[in-house]
């Protein structure tokens, strides 16, 4: 059997599930066995170079770079997860969905907060370079299909590991209590 | 609840707001001597100062708070949960035009249309002199005479242009609003009403008919032993009417059995289930049945003292109800030595609520008559063990203590007779929407939705809602089916829906936002997923949903059984149960793919591209 292709990315995220990807520890070992990487941070490929299997997303979509990133997953990858509670809710970038509006938001970031001293021009970030920030947080499934939902903030490396076996593997996933419970 | 949606969008302009809601420390402080500074009465004297001024200002609520010596938080989070008081002003004249699914069928945009024009200004908000304010409410009880208005506690039924001219004219003169006289109204009951309100019965049963004299059966009770008269009632087999269909002898006999210094009777008159009228109409015509009804539970597990929890949308019917508790204390049905037997004490007083629905569930409305959110208890201990101000505490229906008189005055053998095996007696309902003749029908258990249609004038009926939004929709499919508590069960109401409608925005999006308006918060089901039903229902609506969308509202439906109350458990009934009976109606609107996203980047990214005066890059790299 010729190895899965995985691929990864950190959208509006932390790393965080990234970090929870790699305390599988010694395990790491036998995934190298199971999958190849491809376009990832764990192995710094930065544009995909062949079709995926599996891609792994973290983090929801908080800009236009964010959006294209995921669709270019979508259509490189026959299987995406949104992995941890960002993918999957906005996690803590979506509190500014609540009673602010993007005005409000950057108004505050970059004009008024006490902590702003050097604008004296009152910019707010606008090269063409820079992406273009959403009018909220999105979560990915609003944005392409995600076909697998993984929860935890972060989720356990244990469920990272039990899911991407038993989809490399074609077992039925082994989901004991203990790795879906949060406190 | 009313601190989300009913409050956030009043405007008031910020010059004159502390002129609107101006109240003198003296006249707080006569009405917190009024309820003799208790804290248990927070809610009366809330209801007091609103009905005053206006308004509940921070400057009151420190008043209270230290009058009542409690903290400034225990009375915001009172103020803040009931949808009828407000800390911004309401204005002078605070309208409020229900907002329920039966009152838009009956035309309720144009009369919500002319009163802003009228008035001018936009619902939500109040006018910049502070005389009166346009505000949504849900269903106050009048469903069979829609739309209608609350005026500073007058209800205005069967709206029309018309009639909002007229009664916007007389405001702007400074009329009293009971002083605005309007032509075409049906005449008030009695004299202390002066809301022209139709009770509208139709058909009388046997608690309806008026037939025994007023006290006789208190004064048979008085001589037997309590216990019999609770075998009284269990014989009958009288079941709870609010909908729950509980035991009433038997859960008269849990609360006896508790022994404690003192027990309490209470009334659940909160009708907020929309659809739902027969209480009012039961409450205005037959009030002294109720009250023997009460005094009778008083002495059958040893009570004191009643509670009439009402609803403040009857407010209007105050002075009357206590006119009526001050006769029959009068003619010693109530008070000191009942009947003339020495020691036989009970009495009643009126507790109001401030608008909130889930104050029908009994151990919230309990904690609403202490006085504070009306947020469902734990159980156990159930209200029978641990009720109002955790002594025991019986809490029936309007229905089923008027029943309890008619059992006590014509025997058990009598009302078994009535009704079905199972579900003995009669049911109080209230039938309003698409039919010819709305309004109450007193009918015996056992009777078909196809022999009430035909009773009421439904033609064309495409679904039937039984037993409000927290019941069920039903197709035609089920009309053979008899209401009775082995088969459709309902707390008595029934919303038919022609043809003609459009069922789900009409209905079910409608009875949606009722439940997300109304969930306490407690529970994050019942909190949170209401909106995300909501969501999936709109994007459905759209036509941009799939089959997914639909099987996960069923899965999600699942979830609902978690939260702790009936609101939640069944804030997804208007969805389910339609998914289930009108599942067509979903599907022909769903695409024929496996996903459709909703996502439009160009929209998403102007604000902030404007924000930033940039223009937005949406090069093709993006597809």
């Amino acid at each position: 059997m010729s190895k899965k292709i995985v691929a990864t990315t950190s959208l509006a995220g932390c790393f965080g599930c990234h970090m929870s990807l790699l305390d599988i520890d010694e395990r790491i070992l036998d995934l190298i066995e199971l999958v190849e990487f491809n376009k990832s941070p764990i192995d710094d490929i930065k544009t995909f170079t062949k079709q995926c299997d599996i891609g792994i997303i973290e983090g929801g979509c908080c800009n236009s770079e964010n959006v294209h990133v995921l669709k270019d997953f979508r259509k490189n990858c026959k299987i995406l997860i949104s992995v941890g509670e960002c993918a999957i809710m906005g996690g803590l970038p979506a509190m500014r969905n609540n009673n602010a509006s993007i005005t409000e938001c950057l108004e505050e970031a970059y004009l008024n907060c006490v902590s702003v001293q050097a604008n004296e021009e009152k910019i707010i970030p606008n090269d063409e370079e820079l992406p273009m920030i959403l009018d909220k947080v999105y979560p990915c499934h609003e944005i392409v299909k995600i076909d697998y939902f993984l929860p935890g903030c972060a989720p356990r490396a244990d469920l990272i590991w039990n899911a991407l076996v038993a989809l490399v593997t074609g077992n039925e996933m082994d989901l004991p209590y203990e790795v879906i419970k949060f406190d | 609840m009313g601190e989300s949606k009913s409050q956030k969008s009043v405007e008031v302009n910020a010059e004159n707001f502390s002129e609107c809601c101006s109240c003198s420390c003296k006249n707080i402080k006569t009405i917190l001597a009024k309820y003799g500074s208790d804290r248990v009465r927070l809610m009366d004297i809330l209801i007091d100062i609103q009905t005053n001024v206006g308004c509940i200002s921070k400057e009151s609520v420190k008043e209270i708070a230290e009058n009542l010596n409690i903290s400034k938080v225990d009375v915001e989070q009172t103020l803040s949960f009931y949808h009828f008081f407000s800390e911004k002003p309401t204005g002078k004249y605070a309208i409020y035009l229900n907002d329920s699914a039966v009152a838009n069928m009956m035309g309720r945009s144009d009369i919500a249309k002319a009163l802003e024009e009228e008035v001018g200004c936009k619902f939500g908000s109040v006018t910049e002199d502070c005389q009166i304010g346009l505000f949504d409410t849900a269903c106050i009880g009048m469903n069979d005479q829609e739309p209608s208005a609350i005026i500073n506690q007058r209800v205005f039924t069967n709206l029309t242009k018309e009639k909002v001219k007229l009664i916007v004219n007389g405001i702007k003169n400074n009329f009293d609003v009971n002083d605005i006289q309007i032509e075409g109204y049906c005449q008030a009951t009695h004299k202390l009403i002066t809301s022209n309100v139709c009770s509208n019965i139709k058909k009388e049963g046997p608690i309806l008919t008026k037939d025994m004299k007023v006290g006789d059966a208190l004064k048979k009770v008085i001589l037997m032993d309590p216990n019999d008269v609770i075998e009284l009632v269990k014989q009958s087999n009288l079941r709870g009417r609010g909908g729950a269909g509980f035991p009433t002898g038997m859960k008269w006999q849990f609360c006896r059995a508790f022994k404690d210094e003192k027990h309490y009777i209470f009334c659940n008159a909160d009708e907020g289930e929309p659809g739902t009228f027969k209480d009012r109409v039961i409450l205005t015509e037959r009030p002294e049945l109720l009250f023997e009804g009460m005094a009778i539970a008083g002495y059958s597990i040893g009570s004191d003292e009643g509670i009439l929890y009402l609803r403040y949308e009857y407010k209007y019917l105050q002075n009357y109800l206590e006119d009526v508790l001050s006769t029959l204390r009068e003619q010693n049905l109530l008070g000191k030595d009942i009947g003339g037997k020495a020691g036989l004490n009970f009495d009643i007083r009126i507790q109001f609520g401030g608008g909130a629905y889930v104050c029908g569930e009994e151990s919230a409305l309990i904690e609403s008559a202490e006085g504070k959110r009306g947020e469902p208890r734990d159980r156990p201990p159930f209200p029978v063990e641990k009720g109002y101000l955790q002594k025991p505490t019986v809490v029936n229906n309007v229905e089923t203590l008027c029943a309890v008189t008619k059992i006590i005055h014509q025997g058990p053998k009598w009302y078994r007779s009535l009704g079905t095996l199972d579900s003995t007696g009669s049911k109080v309902m209230s039938i309003s929407g698409d039919c010819d003749n709305p309004g109450i029908y007193e009918i015996e258990w056992g009777f078909t939705v196809n022999d009430i249609l035909e009773m009421v004038g439904a033609k064309d009926v495409q679904a039937v809602q039984v037993g409000g939004p927290s019941g069920s929709c039903i197709a035609s499919n089920e009309f053979k089916r008899k209401l009775a508590y082995e088969d459709l069960a309902t707390g008595g109401s029934m919303i038919i829906i022609g043809k003609h409608r459009d069922l789900i925005k009409d209905i079910v999006m409608n009875f949606t936002d009722f439940f997300i308006e109304e969930s306490c918060g407690s529970c994050v089901p019942c909190r949170a997923m209401t909106v995300q039903f909501k969501n999936k229902l709109e994007k459905i609506y759209r036509g941009n949903g799939v089959q997914e969308d639909i099987d996960q509202m069923l899965e999600w439906g699942k979830v609902m059984k978690m939260n702790r109350c009936g609101l939640g458990h069944t804030a997804a009934n208007p969805i389910l149960t339609t998914l289930k009976n009108f599942r067509e109606l979903y599907t022909a609107k769903l695409q024929k793919t496996d996903y459709v996203s909703e996502f439009n980047l160009e929209e998403a990214v102007q604000e902030s591209c404007a924000a930033a005066g940039r223009i937005p890059n949406l090069g093709g790299d993006h597809e």
